[in-house]
């Protein structure tokens, strides 16, 4: 309904927020000095060992009269030695990098904490309630005639209130249901994903 | 998601089914059009067509199949509206323009979306990875690469060392070298990865079971018309981002690259809850499926047309033009996000881009066949082994135990990984050095050729050299590895937590070969590239398991940038899909569809046996004869005793019982929700009312209570065939046409009936596989 095309638009409007402070983070900043970098291979050249150069040059002085310093060999070597090596310009954002595995690592631990919450302090703080059974067998659940007993108490949302606190419990309640049914799919019974 | 219609206490068994089987993300609201007979019911209708006859018409419930047919005709109802009222201002015609641009909108979210989570993704598994062997002290969050990056160790052999990475070993006890070390340091990283693959599979059971394996197998069903709901739901797409960086950190032996098909297809579909077009027509919501799974491909491999013709050739059911268009646009906007990220610090999106300039020979075709064959029988024989391993855990008591599973075979995984230099790191980095031409100063073991100091031209002439020792030491490793690779994929395949089986496949382990080959070149010709033949190995081995190969070739030279080598590839692709084809027809994709038993009408396989419609369609012989509802004779209390004596998904619409002729379709969820409607909402309906689905009401006797008119549930429109068609003509319609059920007629007067599950039991019966293994409707 409704409410449920709204929490869909929250939720994904929380999503391109999220989305947009990463790449802000990526763009905006200005470039971290020792972001780049330019690295200069320099093989084995007669009685000079290998060599790796790294200094913090833009690209376009990213070459190896640049980079290698000192120069090991004399001058009129200079050239042969240059052929020789390799330059590669590099770069990184050190601020995505620490931004991302931040917001991981938060998710990672929230979920943790829920999980918990879930396995072990849910259970003792929520006392055996009536309205919420388990969900029995799916084929005797479509009972659509009238019927002259009760089939179990109302679970009529109106009818308890619509307070946040209530919904939201109402809300969770049903996840709870509908990943319980999951689980019995996927491990007990093997039905789906073998 | 509240059900807002007020329900008396004893059908709130019903708001029970609407909230369990709509998950977070399909909200079960009003509808917009209904069956093709809405048109014909009267004029008074058509300014109220917003305002649903019966709530809830038209959706399905969990596990069934979709009507396409149905689908696709309630949105050309819409459009047709919108386009008509689009005449009468301004601000109608803005709406309808509004209409048309939705669908590139939720192209370009997706875009970006899948980007940024895959970019997330490649940035966490980079740095978990490296958590397993040491920490980097200056800023926690590098990893080893990161943190030594503005080292400046100029010598060649320290310039994986800096001060600020440190090993475990070396952070605990002081301890840098030695065997005490070697032995904490092992300890620890298969700690780390045991602790890993635990977090995954808890996540995963606790929070969301849908999110392990693959994916691709049951995203192929659901873009077949199949309806498994919460499957592609925030929690999921939730959970498998997170569980997948820590199943990959872990060391395990998968890859990424399905699981983020499954992740950019979620968000796929929490986009299309945002607009009212994608959200209440199934139909419609696949072809944004179809380009989603495009942007998938495109981000795990850097491969946007090789994204596209993937979800072309693997994924998707129906392809028409248009989705082409908007998976092309899908697949581009989200490269540029991954781009814009930059997870690598080298503006490429893969690990493993390489660039080879040497040419190929047309002799090197011979070896490139041959490569073609081996990964076909080794497509063959993974695909068999994993099968039989999955029919264990499914059937057996193994499957009991999902997490020790997992836990063991990490352990096992992780306690031979570390030894062999080759393993221990993460196989997209084993790849990369596999493919890499050996260039000035690698450190790669690979490339330990003799090297003459004196030499003027640049090191590129690799087989002139001889092999210096540790080429052989690594060739002897690589085997190893090998072996070591192919046994636990087997195994890993399949658990409990996302799983990708690309990257395994793709081992480039056929560098050996070139020892063989070597002595086919002449000294002082360049001729065997060692990177391009574990390319073209890898692409032979994905071929051969997968079956693809268009896309293979379009992935694998946007992959690594050899645009020279299409021929090769080309060849070996070709070549392992013949010999893999030779064993058995169905990819690995396929053999788990078959497995788990889902109803996916393959539009590769040929029926060619030449039995008739009678002989598949049901009542049988001996079963109890045709449930059927007759146009204006049967009561309420009638249906629903039918409803609640059989479990049928439709039933029949005829003139009368005894002549059997046919009027239309009824499907049960629809007659449930119209009759419990009908009992809340109109007075005077009754157990004994009539039921009737003609235009007028029957001529019934004053003393009567109100008839009930259920003539808009009805489909006037049902498909028939007689009983003499062949089945090779059914099958090609259920096919083609995407039908649930078509009805069997005889002059006029209806038989039986045929669905989905039959054609699908009987075309397995035909195969001489166990009809009874398909499960699902």
């Amino acid at each position: 309904m409704s409410s449920g095309r709204g929490g869909s638009w929250t939720f994904a409007g929380a999503v391109v927020v999220a989305l947009l402070l990463l790449d802000f983070v990526d763009f905006a900043q200005t470039k971290n000095f020792e972001d780049v970098r330019c690295k200069c291979i320099c093989p084995p050249y007669r009685n000079i060992s290998g060599h790796i150069y790294n200094r913090n040059v833009s690209q376009k002085d990213c070459n190896c009269l640049h980079v290698v310093e000192p120069m090991p060999v004399p001058g009129h070597d200079v050239e042969a030695y240059c052929l020789l090596c390799e330059c590669k310009y590099e770069e990184r954002s050190s601020n995505t990098i620490k931004v991302t595995i931040i917001i991981y690592l938060s998710v990672v631990g929230a979920l943790l904490l829920y999980m918990l919450f879930l396995l072990l302090v849910d259970p003792l703080i929520r006392k055996h309630d009536p309205y919420t059974q388990p969900l029995h067998n799916e084929e005797d659940s479509e009972f659509l005639y009238v019927c002259v007993q009760e089939m179990r108490p109302p679970v009529d949302p109106q009818a308890r209130g619509n307070t946040v606190l209530e919904r939201v419990e109402g809300a969770q309640q049903r996840w709870k249901k509908q990943v319980q049914e999951q689980r019995k799919t996927v491990f007990d019974r093997h039905k789906m994903l073998s | 998601m509240n059900v807002t219609v007020s329900q008396p206490d004893c059908l709130s068994g019903e708001s029970v089914i609407s909230d369990l089987s709509a998950a977070l993300l399909h909200p079960v609201s009003i509808h917009v059009g209904s069956t093709p007979t809405e048109e014909m019911n009267g004029a008074g209708n058509l300014m109220d067509f917003l305002d649903e006859p019966f709530p809830d018409v038209g959706t399905y419930e969990d596990f069934h199949t979709i009507d396409w047919l149905r689908e696709k005709s309630r949105d050309t109802d819409r459009h047709r509206k919108i386009t008509s009222k689009s005449k009468e201002s301004i601000w109608e015609l803005i709406k309808s323009l509004l209409d048309a641009w939705s669908g590139w909108v939720v192209m370009l979210l997706i875009g970006l979306l899948s980007g940024t989570l895959a970019g997330v993704i490649d940035l966490a598994v980079d740095w978990m990875t490296d958590l397993k062997e040491g920490v980097c002290l200056s800023a926690f969050w590098y990893s080893h690469e990161q943190c030594c990056w503005t080292s400046n160790e100029t010598t060649f052999d320290d310039r994986d060392k800096c001060p600020q990475w440190q090993k475990w070993a070396e952070l605990m006890t002081g301890h840098a070298e030695g065997g005490g070390a070697y032995v904490l340091n092992y300890f620890l990283y298969v700690l780390w990865a045991l602790l890993f693959s635990f977090l995954a599979v808890s996540l995963v059971r606790v929070f969301a079971p849908y999110a392990c394996g693959s994916g691709i197998p049951e995203i192929k069903t659901i873009l077949s018309g199949f309806i498994i709901r919460g499957y592609l739901g925030k929690w999921t797409l939730l959970i498998k981002t997170v569980t997948l960086v820590l199943a990959v950190s872990s060391g395990l032996s998968l890859g990424k690259e399905g699981p983020l098909v499954h992740v950019a297809c979620c968000c796929g579909n929490l986009f299309c809850s945002l607009f009212s077009k994608y959200s209440k027509n199934e139909g419609k919501r696949r072809e944004v499926l179809s380009a989603a799974a495009a942007a998938g491909v495109s981000v795990a491999f850097g491969a946007p047309i090789g994204g596209v013709l993937f979800s072309l050739e693997e994924v998707s059911y129906y392809f028409p033009l248009k989705t082409l268009w908007r998976s092309f646009f899908a697949a581009l906007v989200a490269a540029f996000t991954l781009r814009s990220i930059n997870p690598f610090g080298n503006s490429r999106l893969v690990l493993f881009y390489v660039e080879y300039h040497t040419p190929w020979y047309m002799a090197e075709l011979v070896p490139f066949i041959l490569l073609g064959v081996f990964g076909g029988l080794w497509g063959t024989l993974f695909i068999r082994a994993n099968i039989a391993w999955c029919r264990r855990r499914k059937t057996t008591q193994l499957g009991k135990y999902p997490v020790l599973e997992v836990i063991a075979v990490t352990g096992i995984t992780a306690v031979l990984a570390y030894p062999n230099p080759y393993t221990r790191r993460s196989t997209s980095e084993l790849i990369s050095e596999l493919f890499n031409d050996c260039g000035a100063l690698e450190s790669s073991q690979l490339c330990d050729y003799i090297n003459n100091p004196n030499m003027s031209r640049p090191v590129d002439d690799i087989p002139d050299r001889p092999a210096g020792p540790g080429v052989y030491n690594a060739l002897w490793q690589l085997a190893l590895a090998l072996v070591f690779k192919i046994v636990i994929t087997i195994f890993t395949f399949g658990m409990k937590i996302p799983s990708g089986l690309f990257i395994p496949s793709m081992m480039a382990y056929h560098h050996h070969d070139w020892i063989i080959f070597k002595n086919w070149c002449r000294p002082g010709a360049d001729c065997v590239t060692p990177g391009l033949y574990a390319m073209v190995g890898a692409a032979a081995c994905l071929g051969g398991v997968t079956r693809m190969t268009v896309s293979l070739v379009v992935i694998m030279f946007e992959l690594t940038g050899g645009l020279e080598y299409i021929v090769p590839l080309m060849a070996a692709a070709v070549t392992s899909k013949w010999v893999a084809d030779a064993f058995g027809k169905e990819g690995i994709y396929e053999s788990h569809i078959q497995l788990n038993g889902y109803p996916y009408l393959d539009v590769r396989d040929e029926f060619t046996h030449r039995t008739l419609a009678t002989d598949v369609m049901r009542p049988r012989r001996n079963d109890p004869t045709l449930a059927v509802l007759t146009q204006d004779s049967t009561t309420v209390e009638d249906v629903e005793t039918l409803i609640k004596d059989t479990d049928y998904n439709g039933f029949p619409v005829v003139v009368s019982r005894e002549s059997e002729r046919l009027i239309g379709f009824v499907q049960r969820r629809d007659l449930t929700l119209a009759i419990k409607n009908a009992r809340q909402k109109q007075d005077g309906v009754v157990s004994s009312s009539v039921v009737y689905f003609t235009e007028d009401a029957p001529q019934l006797p004053a003393s009567n209570p109100q008839p009930l008119k259920l003539r808009r549930i009805l489909n006037l429109s049902p498909f028939t065939v007689t009983d003499h068609t062949p089945m090779e003509t059914v099958v090609d319609i259920f096919r083609k046409l995407g039908l649930r059920q078509c009805l069997v007629t005889r002059s006029g007067r209806l038989l039986g009936i045929i669905t989905k599950k039959d054609v699908l039991r009987h075309m397995a019966q035909m195969m001489n596989q166990d009809p009874e293994s398909i499960m699902f409707n």
